[in-house]
């Protein structure tokens, strides 16, 4: 199920704008990797390219090279559909379908894919992936309610569970718990501890704290100066950033000393 | 950081009484405000009928003023200038209301009073075959009506939707700068003009003088196509664009996604800009007068020959009543009628649509 990702010179732009440049990491398959740094660095914009989200936005676009085991995303013959299939991604506000019951938002993935299952399968796929999201015995009465009648972090859950039933290789979390209150932000923590087993989890957080508390390795983001490409200044195992950083700005970052 | 500033209250004007540190000020009654207005519209009628004859329009002038005044300067002395200011814009902004929605009454009450008396049974089952005097009815162009609004809508809607998402999803640069002007100016289109180009278009193919149903219906979808590609634009852009990237996330193709994400959950207010649509194109008359031409029995077949529509019978009903003419007007009055109900069962139709189509919050 896991990949690995290598990234390697990775340089990506709006229009002629450079968002982000030279970034190379290489992400362990069943991890947690935090990426952390100021508002406006690129962190989601890098996240958003290693499954070509970014792609959405026009002008957008990339040079360099993302690989998951073996495989150039950015290759010519790749397309963006296919990549999106097996690199899920979780959004910073939920956004459950309005229009379908909560049964309906966890197979959105399978149903409008236009895969064929029959009602059991189905069913089974349902549960475990509600199950996954630990959100079963939350909702397993109500599964034909719409799904926006959640709480924000039972739908956040929702959606976890709607990205994790596609069976993906890797999950982006983009800013995953900053709507939530501190239980549901727990609760979806303790969710990607149990996650990691499975899948290779990358997630941009604000909170230091959270990154410290799930994550395996942690990247630091920052910019150079206004206007300026955002670049990876430091990766290293999530101890050794936040106890003994490599980098001067990291620390200063991390301990609050910065502007 | 700044000079300490003492919490006493400041300004203590005429208007505040108890010394707290809220002010309290002395108020109008509760319906002083609507009786000072009201007696400034008796005063204004008392003044019409000293200085010459008493007239509605110039009570409502004068009364509207005077109420206004008396609103204003009673409120100005008893309560104060912010309270005055209020009670001042609260006048103004429902006088206004008021007098907007009297031409609306008026409509609707001439309506109803000269069209009731024809409306039975007779009006909606017999046509205008062998009819010259009294009797006779609006069954063959009610149907008319139907007939060609609904074909309207079958060449309207489709190409208006497919624009609407080109322009949404789709469209970027100059094309869709270009499809929006042409959308913009279409929708300024007198609608003679687009029953000419409709006249013009068939007479091109059947030689001059041809009359057909469709030619009505192409006429019309120039008039409605703006209309429809205007609200699905402004809906499909009401949709979040996160849910069009939950979709994405989860590697739906974007055909897909606009198919099974986006229209669904704009699904409401697709269908209410579409039957307003069809509300505004009922009741044009001037391109069906030079496509479809009237006619005093019943065809069904929009592709041979003339038909009769509620607007046009109408207007002939009315400018060439026949003898003796009262029953023509009678007639005349009543059509108008049934397009009125027509287009307000429409409108309970577009609201019925939004409420029973629109995403459920489960709460």
């Amino acid at each position: 199920m896991a990949k690995r990702i290598d990234v390697s010179d990775l340089d990506i732009y709006y229009g002629n704008f450079k968002a982000v440049e030279g970034v190379n990491v290489s992400i362990e398959p069943r991890s947690i990797t935090a990426l952390i740094g100021p508002s406006g660095c690129g962190k989601s914009t890098f996240l958003r390219s290693l499954n070509r989200m970014h792609e959405v936005i026009p002008g957008a676009r990339v040079e360099g090279k993302v690989v998951i085991d073996g495989q150039d995303l950015y290759g010519a013959d790749v397309d963006p559909v296919d990549v999106r299939r097996q690199i899920g991604m979780v959004f910073q506000r939920p956004n459950p379908f309005p229009t379908m019951s909560i049964y309906d938002n966890v197979i959105a993935g399978v149903r409008l894919n236009g895969g064929k299952m029959r009602k059991g399968e189905l069913d089974e796929l349902v549960e475990k992936s509600l199950r996954g999201a630990n959100l079963w015995t939350e909702v397993k009465d109500r599964l034909d309610r719409p799904g926006s009648g959640l709480s924000g972090g039972q739908q956040q859950r929702l959606c976890i569970a709607r990205a994790i039933a596609v069976e993906p290789e890797v999950l982006l979390m983009d800013e995953p718990c900053s709507a939530l209150d501190p239980i549901s932000t727990l609760a979806i923590e303790d969710l990607m501890a149990e996650l990691k087993e499975r899948f290779t989890i990358v997630i941009v957080t604000h909170n230091m704290q959270q990154a410290a508390r799930v994550s395996t390795s942690t990247g630091f983001f920052n910019l150079g100066g206004v206007g300026q490409p955002g670049h990876l200044v430091e990766f290293n195992p999530t101890e050794k950033i936040f106890s003994n950083p490599e980098e001067k700005a990291t620390e200063d970052y991390i301990s609050g000393r910065f502007g | 950081m700044s000079t300490e500033t003492p919490l006493v209250p400041v300004g203590t004007r005429p208007g505040s009484s108890t010394p707290g540190p809220v002010r309290t000020r002395r108020r109008l009654p509760r319906y002083g405000a609507v009786g000072l207005f009201l007696g400034g519209l008796v005063v204004g009628a008392l003044l019409t009928a000293v200085t010459g004859g008493f007239s509605i329009a110039l009570t409502v002038v004068y009364g509207v003023v005077l109420g206004t005044l008396a609103v204003y300067l009673v409120s100005r002395s008893v309560e104060g200038r912010r309270k005055a200011t209020d009670r001042l814009v609260t006048t103004v902004v429902t006088s206004a209301f008021a007098i907007a929605m009297v031409p609306l009454v008026s409509l609707v009450y001439t309506v109803l009073d000269n069209g009731l008396d024809r409306l039975d049974s007779e009006f909606f089952n017999s046509s205008m075959l062998g009819i010259v005097g009294e009797g006779g009815g609006a069954y063959h162009a009610i149907l008319g009506t139907v007939i060609i609004t609904a074909l309207t809508a079958v060449i309207s809607v489709p190409i208006g939707l497919l624009t609407a998402i080109y322009l949404v999803e789709y469209g970027s640069g100059r094309l869709k700068k270009a499809i929006t002007f042409l959308v913009d100016v279409m929708t300024g289109i007198p609608s003679i003009v687009a029953g000419l180009f409709a006249y013009a278009l068939f007479a091109l193919f059947f030689g001059p003088g041809i009359r057909l149903g469709i030619m009505g219906a192409v006429a019309l979808s120039v008039l409605m196509i703006p209309v429809v590609v205007r609200s699905a634009e402004e809906v499909l852009k009401l949709v979040p664009n996160e849910l069009r990237e939950a979709a994405y996330a989860l590697g739906v193709p974007k055909w897909r996604t606009v198919l099974k994400v986006v229209i669904p959950t704009s699904i409401a207010g697709l269908g209410t800009g579409i039957t307003l649509a069809v509300a505004r194109v009922i009741g044009e008359t001037a391109p069906l007068l030079v496509t479809v031409g009237i006619v005093t029995g019943t065809n069904l077949n929009p592709f041979d020959g003339r038909m009769a529509t509620l607007p046009v019978f109408s207007y002939y009903q009315l400018t060439q009543p026949g003898f003796p003419p009262e029953f023509g007007i009678e007639r005349a009055w009543t059509a108008a009628l049934v397009l009125i109900i027509l287009v307000m069962a429409l409108n309970v139709v577009a609201r019925l649509i939004t409420r029973f189509f629109a995403p459920k919050t489960g709460r």
